[in-house]
């Protein structure tokens, strides 16, 4: 007989390594050479910004689970991966007090009172980040040059020369490197697409949306005679589809529903681009979007293997 | 046909560790537990009635339980000697039923009855078939005589030996394939003989190169015969994917492999078939894997059906530390024990003792967060994350348009969560739903 109890539960008894925790890590991971890349174009403040935005996103979520007794999310690195992307999104020289507010919106209004995570029905940093674009023009827009460190020199940022602000515009290498002016971590197009590749390959994200949204791009801005690759390599479009748009509470959850999803942040932002007052749209697109993925996923279910389809909204799915 | 099968592109499933330990272990031969208990339902269908009393004595391939109903399967005697008790016994699933302990003479002397059947028709085909017990060796258990004879025979043209093997750890079938061969051989051409396909295929998990090549010198000779080469990808040995990687076919919702022309079988059951009909015994012992942490002497071994959990672990040196968890079965799909007194039964293919650290650390579920990986991941391309959703709230009708009884329980979606989320469980609570409301 055996001496020791055994553990009696339901099958499958295997599982795999990856959890939530990993995910978030990989994705903080992904973000660190776009981080060294900033630290590098814009100096150390970009790094004390986005540590700054990364505590002030934990301590929020640690304290709103503490305060309402709830049960304590903020070993799962969500939190951090947050508060990375909303000071990715945020103007160098933005003062801290004012990145903390973005950071209470994210967490405590946008992420937690809806449910904490899984339940947000937008992106939290990026509704953060438009917080703060309205509550702060002036700060949010204030662009300095890259390299001019303390004595910073404003510049315009090359969607704001597109759109026919004064300016030169950069060489197509410079915008490669992140050489112009823009948010601390949109700027360095190679950096991200490394942190994509490196998602990519792990598994963390399909590239069915990063592609879809920046080929949506492409070919709208290559029709309206935009400048394509400018457009590409401009504004907070890598960043938003890499890192913002593949948000997975905040995305489709079939190939099908994620391919109509990145399409329409594509279109919206070149609307806004092409038409609109503002110079950039990634933000309010993403988030339009994320808007409508509760109908994606339920006008493009995924079809179960030789499933009949006789329901009447399966038929709804068809058309 | 073969051709197709290259340029499709089939979807879920997961990468699931191997463990294939015991694959290079040669079948040993365990013949002698002091006693057997041998419960009267191994297959899916009506429990037998047991045909003997206590006291009396019986000889290995006696049938000691008979049923009248059609979806059945015989129950033969697996040793010979004295039936010591006849008693309601609990299963490993919490039900109870019948169960025949015989006390081991020592002798496994063969009953008289024994010899090979004579077959002048298909109809004394299946018959024979029905009065070996066999079960499909798979794991499921379906009798093999009404899986053989469909309704539409006529229309099923296509045979696939299931040889892929997708659960980690379990050799047998491996070893089936290895040292066995022409029983493979034989029972595929006395399937062929009486049921007359056009195609057969066979399909093996690629981390098996020495079978797929064994098999495949093996065939040579016969055009009929092909054998396929799957990807290792769990679940790929189940039965509805199995056929669309061979054949491209798809099993409609609810129905059976016949109705796209095609009839399954497990490798093992169809080798035991060219031996059955060779020799006359009957299903009385079974070849399983027996592996894990916990246990001194990982090993492939054929005992007789009934031997206790606890004999076999003896004979395979006994636990090197103490086992955490005792599954019959594979890890992804098999079913944990809470004790080691319960016998082997007919489906059984493998016994595994796992050792603490054999098993993921326990984790309690944490919030979904929609990442999308368990509708990727599922064989049968359903939701879960939906149908978890629908499950909490009761929602039968969301159930039904997320075609919930499609789900096979294979637990590539629990697997795949990084959750952690009890999805398997969610699955099977909202299949009870859905019939206790059909049943209404």
């Amino acid at each position: 007989m055996l001496e020791k109890k055994l553990t009696v539960s339901s099958s499958p008894h295997l599982k795999s390594p990856v959890t939530t925790r990993s995910i978030m890590l990989d994705v903080v991971i992904a973000l660190m050479p776009a981080l060294v890349a900033s630290v590098m174009i814009f100096g150390v403040r970009s790094l004390l910004l986005t540590l700054c935005c990364a505590a002030a996103c934990v301590v929020f979520e640690y304290l709103y689970a503490l305060l309402l007794k709830k049960p304590q999310t903020v070993g799962d690195f969500s939190a951090v991966v947050t508060g990375v992307l909303l000071a990715f999104n945020l103007p160098v020289t933005l003062p801290l007090w004012m990145a903390i507010i973005g950071c209470f919106v994210a967490i405590v209004i946008v992420k937690q009172l809806f449910g904490g995570i899984g339940q947000n029905f937008v992106n939290p940093a990026l509704v953060g980040r438009i917080v703060l674009m309205i509550s702060f023009p002036a700060q949010m827009t204030y662009w300095v040059a890259p390299g001019s460190g303390a004595d910073a020199v404003s510049s315009a940022t090359p969607l704001a020369v597109l759109s026919g602000a004064e300016g030169t515009m950069p060489e197509l290498a410079e915008l490669l490197f992140g050489l112009r002016g823009g948010c601390l971590g949109e700027t360095c197009i190679l950096a991200l697409l490394l942190g994509g590749v490196y998602l990519v390959l792990r598994k963390v994200i399909s590239p069915v949306i990063p592609l879809c949204y920046l080929g949506t791009v492409a070919a709208l801005t290559a029709l309206g005679g935009a400048y394509p690759l400018y457009q590409l390599l401009s504004g907070g479009l890598v960043l938003g589809a890499i890192f913002m748009a593949t948000d997975y509470t905040t995305s489709p959850l079939t190939t099908k529903g994620r391919i109509v999803y990145a399409v329409g942040c594509g279109l919206i932002t070149c609307l806004i681009r092409l038409f609109g007052s503002m110079t950039e749209g990634v933000s309010f697109s993403i988030i339009l979007m994320n808007l409508v993925v509760p109908y994606l996923d339920k006008l493009f279910p995924s079809k179960p293997f030789g499933g009949k389809p006789k329901e009447k909204r399966e038929k709804g799915a068809a058309a | 046909m073969a051709n197709r099968r290259r340029f499709r592109f089939s979807r879920g499933g997961a990468q699931v560790p191997h463990h294939k330990n015991t694959a290079e272990c040669e079948t040993l031969e365990f013949m002698n537990p002091e006693q057997v208990t041998i419960p009267m339902q191994q297959h899916i269908g009506a429990p037998c009635i047991p045909t003997v009393k206590v006291g009396d004595l019986v000889r290995v391939g006696q049938v000691i339980g008979l049923s009248d109903a059609f979806l059945t399967a015989p129950i033969h005697a697996s040793i010979s000697g004295k039936v010591g008790a006849i008693t309601q016994v609990q299963m490993p699933a919490g039900n109870t039923q019948t169960a025949i302990t015989i006390l081991s003479d020592g002798n496994m002397e063969k009953d008289d009855t024994i010899s090979p059947p004579q077959v002048n028709s298909r109809e004394d085909f299946i018959a024979a078939i029905k009065e070996s017990g066999l079960v499909g060796l798979g794991g499921a258990g379906f009798p093999t005589f009404v899986k053989l004879n469909p309704k539409n025979l006529s229309e099923v043209n296509t045979l696939i030996i299931n040889a892929a093997e997708c659960e980690p750890y379990i050799t047998s079938d491996y070893r089936e394939c290895m040292e066995n061969p022409g029983d493979i051989v034989g029972g595929i051409s006395l399937v062929d003989k009486w049921l007359e396909m056009q195609e057969i295929f066979i399909g093996i998990e690629d981390n098996k190169p020495a079978a797929i090549q064994l098999l495949t010198e093996r065939f040579a000779g016969s055009p009929k015969v092909k054998v396929v080469p799957l990807k290792s990808r769990y679940p790929q040995g189940a039965e509805k994917v199995l056929i669309y990687e061979i054949t491209g076919r798809v099993v409609p919702e609810g129905g059976l492999p016949a109705d796209v022309g095609v009839m399954v079988q497990n490798v093992t059951s169809v080798a035991f078939l060219h031996r059955y009909f060779q020799t006359g015994y009957p299903l009385v012992s079974k070849r399983i894997t027996v592996d894990g942490g916990a246990i001194a002497r990982p090993m492939n071994v054929r005992v007789p059906i009934g031997t206790s959990i606890e004999e076999v672990a003896k004979f395979a040196g006994g636990y090197k530390k103490p086992p955490k968890k005792i599954l019959n079965g594979g890890p992804m799909m098999g079913l944990a024990h809470a004790t080691d007194q319960f016998p082997v039964l007919k489906q059984t293919n493998a016994l595994l003792f796992l050792a603490e650290e054999d098993l993921p650390k326990a984790a309690e579920p944490t919030p979904c967060i929609r990442c999308g990986r368990c509708v990727a991941s599922c064989p049968m391309h359903l939701m879960p994350v939906e149908i978890e959703t629908a499950c909490q709230e009761k929602d039968l009708e969301s159930l039904l348009s997320h075609k919930v009884m499609v789900c096979m329980e294979c637990g590539t979606c629990e697997y795949s969560c990084p959750a952690k989320r009890p999805l398997v469980t969610v699955l099977r609570l909202s299949k009870q739903m859905v019939r206790a409301a059909s049943r209404k």
